[in-house]
């Protein structure tokens, strides 16, 4: 495809999502959640992944490890094809992609105790040895900041929210995975939590060599742990780019959009008043050509009539519009 | 402030009798609000900002305890009977909660919720209830109103919900609107039409309001005085200006500290807050937020910080430390 071209990283990519699609039946229409997504994550890279809910971020992060299935595209992790792979041959390769979502006590089984639930990724990869398994998870376990004595024998709802996704990042950590897809990790946590939190994976991602997927509504957040970031509407990427560079100098009214509509905690910077206008349309009956186009202030007729591709606006900057704010014709 | 408050919460405290034993949710609070003009609450979960939109309310659960007053239009609330306050609330005093699915009725109708509210509380009829209605949901931004005004809840989207929300609040031209995290289940871009909103409205209704938030991002640029709360208390209080400016507490510091910059560059770690909140249930005898604090020394831990005046007026904090003072940690 000529679409993979469009996404030059350094270096072979560890992961490479290749026009995928996925859509839900809903009684007798069809859920466009993802519509031709292709992507690549390079090996030690953190790419964020930001939109409004009901765009198809946490579907496409889903997809990619085939919770659910696409309905077209190709998912190559390390080179291999996920979507061509069924039972154990995909459950061996799941070992090393591993997920964090963002609700983290109802991600936790409230009557396991904290020892068994971190220990039960590596019952399942075959760890025999029960002596194995318990040094293993002492040492995730004061890796993510908990001590492990104190913490083992006790149950999920023990924790505050913090402390749960602590123990989550522990259990993704567990089997040694080399990609983590985080859904959300921190919407759910207070903001002196949700900084520490932030802290953790970012010296996860260093101790533990990771690659991220990082799955956020939330901007300045996305923006803190990111190399490249990719903004997604309607199950479209509309622009990709490197963090500061995206943020510097949008190219997508849409991303320009989202960047305007953060509160920004200074009296000075009055908000603008209503930058951003109506709300998405719904994935049932997504509009023709550019699917941004019933909200965005630059739209034609030509937006209407015409899918835009993405294409480079700036070096590593691609965008998906006949408009861009920078880089036009 | 030459105008007199509107609303005045004074020396209010509530207690919540626990299996654990008595839990402070609100310690000795005194705030006020005048007409025109809006105050922000800001702390994280549990700090009892939502209990203290509660307790002026009138809304608290059966088993708290509440003293103090809150005078509110000359009437003191904690003492009205359950009659007057009925008529009280809905009419000049509205909330906003956080989850428009859950504050609205699922099995009503838009149309049905809003025009019991006009009819319980102005005496209109079936007829003028209906066009007021219509009127109040495209003045909160919602698209072909006389066709939601048959639709359910589910079949709106968060936003749209909120604004219903919204017009229910406003419907009766309250005096004094509380809007609890009006915008936390929403996104971003959402968020910031259901501020504008809510800034517009106020403006043309001449009415105070309380914004309750666990973001200094929401409050900064929308109210004319913030106060903070921790473990119960509010730890600073202050013009929304000079709070951002010449912010004594460093709890408050902190807080905004720990939010993700948009202008930081990527990678920089964030100056996280260490530990977490104090149980409610085992009160601590000094400062609530010196096992966290950077600067407390050993008087936090054994005296609670009275809050005290600052230099600047309207400005007050509880800090044995203050941030830029003679007496404070850090220059």
């Amino acid at each position: 495809m000529m679409q993979n071209a469009l996404y030059p990283v350094s270096g072979d990519p560890l992961l490479r999502v290749e026009n995928l699609v996925v859509e839900y039946p809903l009684g007798n229409k069809t859920v466009h959640a993802v519509s031709g997504v292709s992507l690549d994550i390079a090996r030690g890279e953190t790419l964020g992944l930001v939109g409004e809910s009901g765009c198809g971020k946490s579907t496409l992060g889903r997809a990619v490890i085939q919770l659910r299935r696409p309905v077209s595209g190709r998912v190559l992790f390390d080179g291999q094809d996920l979507t061509a792979m069924q039972g154990d041959t995909l459950r061996r390769m799941r070992r090393r992609v591993q997920l964090i979502f963002q609700d983290p006590i109802a991600s936790l089984n409230p009557r396991r105790r904290i020892g068994d639930i971190i220990a039960e990724p590596l019952v399942i990869s075959g760890v025999k040895d029960p002596k194995k398994r318990e040094q293993l998870v002492h040492e995730v376990l004061s890796a993510v900041g908990l001590d492990p004595q104190l913490v083992i024998g006790r149950l999920p709802h023990e924790f505050s929210g913090g402390q749960c996704q602590r123990i989550c990042i522990a259990r993704a950590l567990v089997l040694n995975p080399e990609f983590i897809i985080c859904d959300e990790p921190v919407s759910a946590l207070d903001v002196s939590i949700r900084a520490q939190i932030l802290n953790l994976l970012e010296e996860m991602k260093a101790r533990y060599g990771l690659t991220l997927l990082f799955i956020a509504h939330d901007l300045a957040v996305v923006k803190a742990v990111s190399d490249r970031v990719a903004v997604m509407y309607l199950g479209r990427l509309c622009e990709v780019g490197p963090s500061e560079q995206l943020f510097a100098q949008p190219a997508h009214p849409y991303t320009a959009l989202l960047i305007e509509a953060i509160p920004v905690p200074d009296p000075d910077v009055r908000p603008a008043e209503s930058v951003a206008v109506g709300e998405p349309p719904s994935p049932i009956a997504p509009p023709s050509g550019c699917r941004f186009r019933t909200r965005c202030p630059r739209a034609d007729q030509r937006c209407s009539d015409e899918m835009p591709e993405l294409r480079e606006v700036a070096p590593a900057q691609f965008a998906a519009c006949h408009h861009p704010l920078i880089g036009a014709d | 402030m030459t105008e007199p408050a509107l609303l005045s919460v004074e020396n209010v405290s509530v207690n919540l009798p626990t299996p654990r034993g008595n839990l402070r949710a609100v310690d000795q609070v005194d705030l006020s609000v005048g007409a025109g003009r809006t105050l922000g609450i800001v702390g994280e979960s549990g700090c009892g900002k939502t209990m203290l939109s509660r307790a002026i309310l009138q809304l608290l659960p059966k088993k708290a305890m509440l003293s103090g007053r809150v005078m509110f239009d000359g009437e003191d609330l904690v003492r009205l009977d359950r009659e007057r306050l009925r008529k009280l609330r809905g009419r000049s005093l509205a909330v906003v909660f956080q989850d428009p699915m859950t504050s609205l009725n699922p099995v009503l109708t838009i149309g049905t919720q809003l025009i019991e509210t006009l009819q319980e509380h102005l005496e209109l009829d079936g007829v003028a209830a209906k066009m007021r209605s219509i009127e109040l949901l495209a003045a909160v931004g919602i698209p072909a109103p006389e066709q939601r005004l048959m639709q359910y809840p589910h079949q709106l989207s968060g936003g749209m919900r909120q604004r219903v929300a919204i017009a229910i609040a406003l419907s009766c031209e309250p005096k004094l609107l509380i809007a609890d995290e009006p915008t936390t289940a929403l996104d971003v871009t959402i968020q910031a039409q259901i501020l504008d909103l809510l800034a517009r409205e106020q403006r043309r209704r001449h009415m105070a309001m309380i914004i309750i938030t666990h973001d200094l991002g929401v409050v900064a640029g929308r109210t004319d005085e913030v106060a903070v709360m921790y473990a119960g208390r509010v730890v600073e209080r202050a013009p929304t200006p000079d709070l951002f400016k010449r912010m004594r507490m460093p709890y408050t510091e902190a807080l905004l500290a720990a939010i993700p910059k948009i202008d930081a560059k990527p990678h920089t770690p964030l100056p996280a807050i260490s530990g977490r909140p104090p149980d409610p249930t085992r009160p601590l005898k000094g400062c609530s937020f010196s096992p966290r604090c950077k600067y407390a020394w050993a008087q936090c831990q054994i005296e609670k910080p009275p809050l005290a005046d600052a230099d600047s007026p309207g400005h007050q904090y509880a800090c044995f430390r203050p941030l830029n003072t003679e007496a404070g940690a850090s220059a």
